[in-house]
């Protein structure tokens, strides 16, 4: 199994990763040995076996919907790298925002 | 744009729509962080919606009920199973670097929502791919006139429930988006699943459109689908769907570029300007990387749990509509205007009605009335002054004939202005209430003094008794015209 340079250089850029070229290099050999040992599971058959949504056999945790403490505005600002007091501060961010 | 222009068009506009809508949950979906608009930035939040390390995520009850509360109400098939997946991205209001969403098994899918046009117009049924359950992301800030490079960011809404609707490209006009949205909004306030208000960000529409343009050969050319984000409201989508279908046609005109040549666009609507503006391609959802949320396990739903879900929805406007219409014998258009303000309008109309034992009149003082002032005021039903037991009493009075219609205006509008009852308003504005042998006697007065009218009347000529109102309004201010009018003919018959 080997992983070809430009999906390894589209997986840096989605992760917004900066890799020189020699980086690349090193990256793909790396993450291809890796990809091909857990190919190592397409050897199983599997066509009989249902999908595993989790791998703890519970379901259906909930919460009340009740209140409880938030943060202070100081102490969730508190380990960000820039803040006003009020909000956090990043490099500025234009265009859409918003769950998407 | 009227509906006749858009069927003389030489094309179809297709629309599908995507809305978002904020869950009525006092807490967020994944921690008890409070959902309360307004606060100052960065108040409601915890390790949980901040994405602190060690943090995990347990799912509001409350929010995952209102969802599948909606999804039924929008006639959906309901998963046995579901699960919550990521959907990684990178954007600063987002401080997990993934949302919590849900990909291949939604809780529900395939469901639809009618919309009929009270003018006639279309009835569309529109087709719901699906309905899920997914959390917010925070907000950015850019002020780029303060000319500092920074963005300022509040996670308060950071972790707030949504619930993602999205349909089938069942739409055929902008005029037809915006009234299915009116339509969902309704059944959704309806439900108390959302509160539904734009302003706040409760609800948020993006639109796929394109274009479907017959050729001369039978052919049908489609043009790119686009994405308009960025409408504020209902008239907003209305006016940016016009616009994209002219800029479409235009494109197409001079490109001739169809679907499946490019790739999909999104562009944002720039309310001011009246115009839609191209933004940053989308990303291809594989792009996103889903899987499966390890911190969060699967919910199951079972037919038990289903049958106390419908049984606390009570019923839908589209089904109200009917049940009122029948219950109250009032004309399908009157109970369309009653159900659409809301289910408090309603409550309100069918306790006036209920005191005063018919619906017609009671729907006519709702829309004639109560309904004009509430909108002058820019009030809601829960604060107006004249209450339903002090509105049944007037228009009781005025069925009586204790006085007339125009005069039963007077007083409300004094109730209205004083909060006070009808017996007070008419206490003080000196509305003497004629009783019967009053008003006969008048009458015997009137017609002793007018021998003309009383030989027209006799005559044939019965309008002939309208000369005798006024002369009636003379004598004393506080006599019912329709009354005196019947008894001046009752009398002139006897004689």
């Amino acid at each position: 199994m080997t992983l070809a340079r430009q999906d390894v250089a589209k997986v840096a850029m989605l992760a917004r990763l900066e890799l020189s070229d020699a980086e690349l290099d090193t990256m793909t050999s790396e993450l291809s040995k890796i990809v091909g040992f857990v190919s190592l599971l397409d050897e199983l058959d599997t066509a009989a076996v249902p999908p595993l949504a989790h791998p703890l056999d519970t379901q259906n945790v909930f919460r009340d919907d009740e209140p409880a403490p938030s943060l202070t505005t100081a102490a969730a600002l508190q380990s960000a790298p820039r803040h006003d007091g009020e909000f956090f501060l990043v490099p500025a961010v234009l265009g859409e925002s918003g769950a998407a | 744009m009227t509906a006749s222009a858009a069927t003389s068009e030489p094309y179809t506009t297709v629309i599908g729509l995507e809305v978002h809508v904020q869950l009525q949950t006092r807490t967020k979906l994944f921690c008890g962080c409070s959902t309360r608009f307004g606060a100052a930035p960065n108040t409601q939040v915890c390790p949980v919606c901040l994405g602190l390390p060690g943090s995990l995520p347990v799912m509001n009850r409350t929010a995952f009920t209102l969802a599948l509360k909606a999804a039924l109400a929008l006639g959906c098939r309901i998963a046995a199973f579901t699960k919550w997946d990521r959907k990684n991205y990178f954007y600063p209001d987002l401080p997990k670097g993934y949302q919590i969403s849900q990909y291949d098994l939604p809780f529900s899918s395939d469901g639809h929502l009618e919309v009929t046009d009270p003018k006639g117009g279309f009835v569309r049924n529109v087709g719901i791919v699906r309905v899920h359950l997914e959390e917010d992301a925070g907000k950015s800030m850019h002020d780029e006139a303060a000319g500092t490079a920074d963005s300022r960011i509040d996670l308060n809404r950071a972790g707030t429930p949504l619930c993602e609707i999205v349909t089938q490209p069942d739409l055929r006009s902008p005029q037809e988006a915006r009234a299915w949205l009116n339509e969902l909004k309704l059944l959704l306030v309806y439900l108390g699943v959302s509160d539904c208000n734009m302003q706040e960000g409760s609800l948020r529409v993006d639109a796929n459109v394109n274009l479907h343009i017959p050729q001369p050969d039978g052919r049908i050319a489609k043009t790119p689908i686009v994405e308009i984000k960025n409408m504020n409201s209902f008239r907003s989508v209305e006016r940016a769907l016009a616009y994209e279908a002219v800029r479409q046609y235009d494109e197409w005109q001079a490109t001739k570029a169809e679907l499946g040549t490019t790739p999909k666009q999104t562009r944002g609507w720039d309310d001011p300007a009246g115009v839609t503006r191209a933004q940053r391609h989308k990303e291809e959802s594989s792009d996103y990387r889903y899987f499966p949320d390890p911190d969060l396990v699967p919910v199951t739903v079972d037919e038990r749990q289903l049958a106390e879900v419908r049984a606390s929805m009570g019923e839908p406007p589209a089904v109200l509509r009917g049940t009122l219409a029948a219950k109250w014998r009032i004309s399908p258009y009157d109970a369309d205007v009653l159900v659409n303000q809301g289910r408090d309008i309603v409550a309100y109309f069918e306790d006036v009605a209920t005191r005063v034992g018919e619906g017609k009149v009671a729907s006519n003082w709702l829309q004639q009335d109560v309904l004009r002032t509430l909108n002058e005021r820019g009030e809601s039903i829960d604060a107006f002054p004249v209450r339903p037991e002090a509105l049944a009493d007037l228009i009781g009075r005025v069925q009586k004939g204790e006085f007339d219609t125009s005069r039963g205006r007077e007083i409300f509008a004094e109730m209205l202005a004083s909060g006070r009852s009808v017996a007070d308003v008419v206490a003080s504005l000196g509305i003497a209430v004629v009783d019967d042998a009053d008003l006969v006697a008048l009458c015997r007065e009137l017609l002793a003094e007018n021998p003309k009218i009383v030989a027209d009347v006799r005559g044939g000529k019965e309008q002939a008794a309208a000369g005798l109102i006024g002369q009636a309004k003379k004598k004393n201010p506080n006599v019912n015209p329709a009354k005196v009018r019947q008894t001046c003919l009752e009398l002139i018959r006897a004689m």
